[in-house]
């Protein structure tokens, strides 16, 4: 995978693609996971829906998967690639004076937020396979409050849920508006993008942390 | 003033290089940097140590030739300049200045401070080019109305003296910037529409092949640009890149 494809521009509008199509699932998950602070009803059905529709447990979760295994994988070999095109290192450099530290470290806020996925799984999608097709418990559609809830009672786990959104937020500052620029998207309507990008960036994230922080002070 | 200067030597292309510690009394601060070098040159000459190898020519920011990757940027801490524009000013007395050459895999080192760019070039001949029949009967180039706009834009991507800094600058290596100007300054004018598909391809495929970095849009390269070259020309190039790609 990833590897093959042939052309630095390519790989990259790939990466590009990929990034844009994990920010808008992000963005359902967002609007899923808010409705949990209003009504547990509303949460309960959404979810329920999520759970057990066959286009979404079939076609897209494995699609999502896929996507964010392709996105982080090429990541990595982005990074090795462009190591070895600098060869020997420069004694001094002097990064800070041309660029943004999130954008020369988009490596470290992904990988921060990978080790959050790893975490995320274990929390609800491993639960989740446990529940549907290792004891393949009858589908209860009120469960899924409860079990979000449950998660968020344990401070550790909000607390590490907070940083996480934190490098995401930061990835995001600079992944948003350079996935325009990767696909060739440069022109009068950037300044808006740009400032649209910050907005989603910080916004998403923030709001994920919000709904951790409700829930843990809630119960 | 007086100075610390750290500079990379390395005997040939093959020898292992290290920073050398040398200092130097007496620079004006009026002098450009590569005066201050030849300064340092001709003290290393008197006392028997062999000059430090650096690559000029105009002297006055047009040919690209300066290099020098000055206190961790390219050209140094001043803006839209070469290294021959720098001047002592910007330093102070007393201050250590750290001089290394532009490092890229595909810009392997020659000696000391100099650096092989011919794949640059090599870049070129790929399609940096328009093809015109020179046999008596060429057409007047105004002959044909363009827009001012993109006359404009065309001229400033084709300021690029291919200094190859944006190379130098980038944590990736990556020659997008240098690339992307001499594909947008055909692809904004009719007369590089002819080969337009095949250029973007070819000069893509070479860069690649020299082995450049991939682009994070981190934009380090038009901060250090001696000439502005904006990262428009980036994303006009991978649009380029794509449309070439779906016709084939
Ligand atoms: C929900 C999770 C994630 C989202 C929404 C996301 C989004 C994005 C976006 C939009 C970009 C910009 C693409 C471009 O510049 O063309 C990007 C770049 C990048 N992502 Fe992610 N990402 C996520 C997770 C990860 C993870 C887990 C890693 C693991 C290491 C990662 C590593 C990278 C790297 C290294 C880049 C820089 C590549 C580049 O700019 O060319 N990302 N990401
Ligand atoms: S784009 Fe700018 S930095 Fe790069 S080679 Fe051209 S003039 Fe030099
Ligand atoms: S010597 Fe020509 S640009 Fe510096």
């Amino acid at each position: 995978m990833g590897v093959t494809l042939s052309s630095t521009i390519l790989r990259k509008v790939a990466m590009a693609l990929s990034g844009i199509f994990l920010m808008v699932f992000l963005l359902q998950h967002f609007v899923i996971n808010i409705t949990s602070v209003f009504s547990a009803a509303i949460f309960n059905q959404f979810s329920h829906f999520m759970g057990t529709n066959p286009i979404v447990q079939f076609l897209l979760q494995p699609i999502l998967i896929f996507g964010v295994i392709f996105h982080f994988v090429m990541g990595f070999v982005l990074d090795i690639q462009n190591k070895r095109a600098r060869g020997t290192r420069y004694a001094i450099y002097k990064g800070s004076a041309n660029s943004s530290w999130v954008s020369r470290n988009m490596l470290t806020s992904g990988a921060t937020v990978l080790a959050f996925l790893a975490l995320h799984f274990y929390d609800f999608w491993v639960p989740e396979m446990n529940y549907k097709y290792v004891e393949v418990l009858p589908e209860d559609p009120t469960r899924y409050y409860e079990e979000l809830v449950h998660k968020f009672e344990d401070v550790t786990r909000v607390v590490l849920y907070v940083i996480s959104f934190f490098f995401l937020a930061l990835h995001l500052t600079h992944g948003f508006s350079s996935s325009f620029q990767s696909m060739g998207f440069n022109n009068k309507y950037t300044p808006a993008v740009k400032s649209f990008g910050k907005l989603y960036a910080i916004g998403i994230p923030f709001g994920f942390a919000f709904i951790a922080i409700f829930h843990f002070l809630n119960h | 003033m007086k100075l610390i200067l750290k500079i990379w030597r390395q005997e040939n292309a093959t020898a292992k290089g290290s920073m050398h510690t040398y200092s130097l009394d007496n620079v004006s601060p009026d002098m450009s940097f590569l005066e201050m070098m030849d300064v340092l040159n001709e003290q290393l000459m008197e006392q028997g140590i062999d000059p430090v190898a650096f690559d000029h020519d105009c002297r006055e920011g047009i040919c690209g030739s300066c290099s020098m990757f000055i206190n961790g940027e390219a050209h140094g801490p001043d803006r839209l300049i070469t290294t021959c524009q720098l001047h002592m000013r910007k330093f102070k007395d007393g201050d250590t200045i750290h001089i290394e050459p532009f490092r890229a895999k595909p810009f392997p080192v020659i000696k000391d401070l100099v650096v092989d760019r011919t794949a640059f070039d090599r870049i070129q001949h790929a399609g940096g080019f328009v093809s015109v029949n020179t046999s008596g009967n060429t057409q007047d180039a105004n002959a044909i109305p363009i827009e001012k706009a993109d006359a404009d834009k065309a001229f400033d991507a084709a300021i690029c003296i291919g200094c190859g800094a944006c190379v130098a600058t980038c944590k990736n290596a990556s020659a997008m910037l240098f690339v992307s100007a001499k594909v947008s300054q055909y692809a904004l004018l009719p007369q590089g529409q002819v080969e337009a598909t095949d250029r973007v391809l070819n000069m893509v495929k070479q860069m690649d092949d020299e082995g450049f970095g991939n682009c994070t849009n981190t934009g380090a390269c038009e901060v250090e640009c001696p000439k502005g070259i904006s990262l428009e020309n980036i994303a006009r190039m991978n649009r380029e890149y794509l449309s070439a790609n779906v016709k084939g």
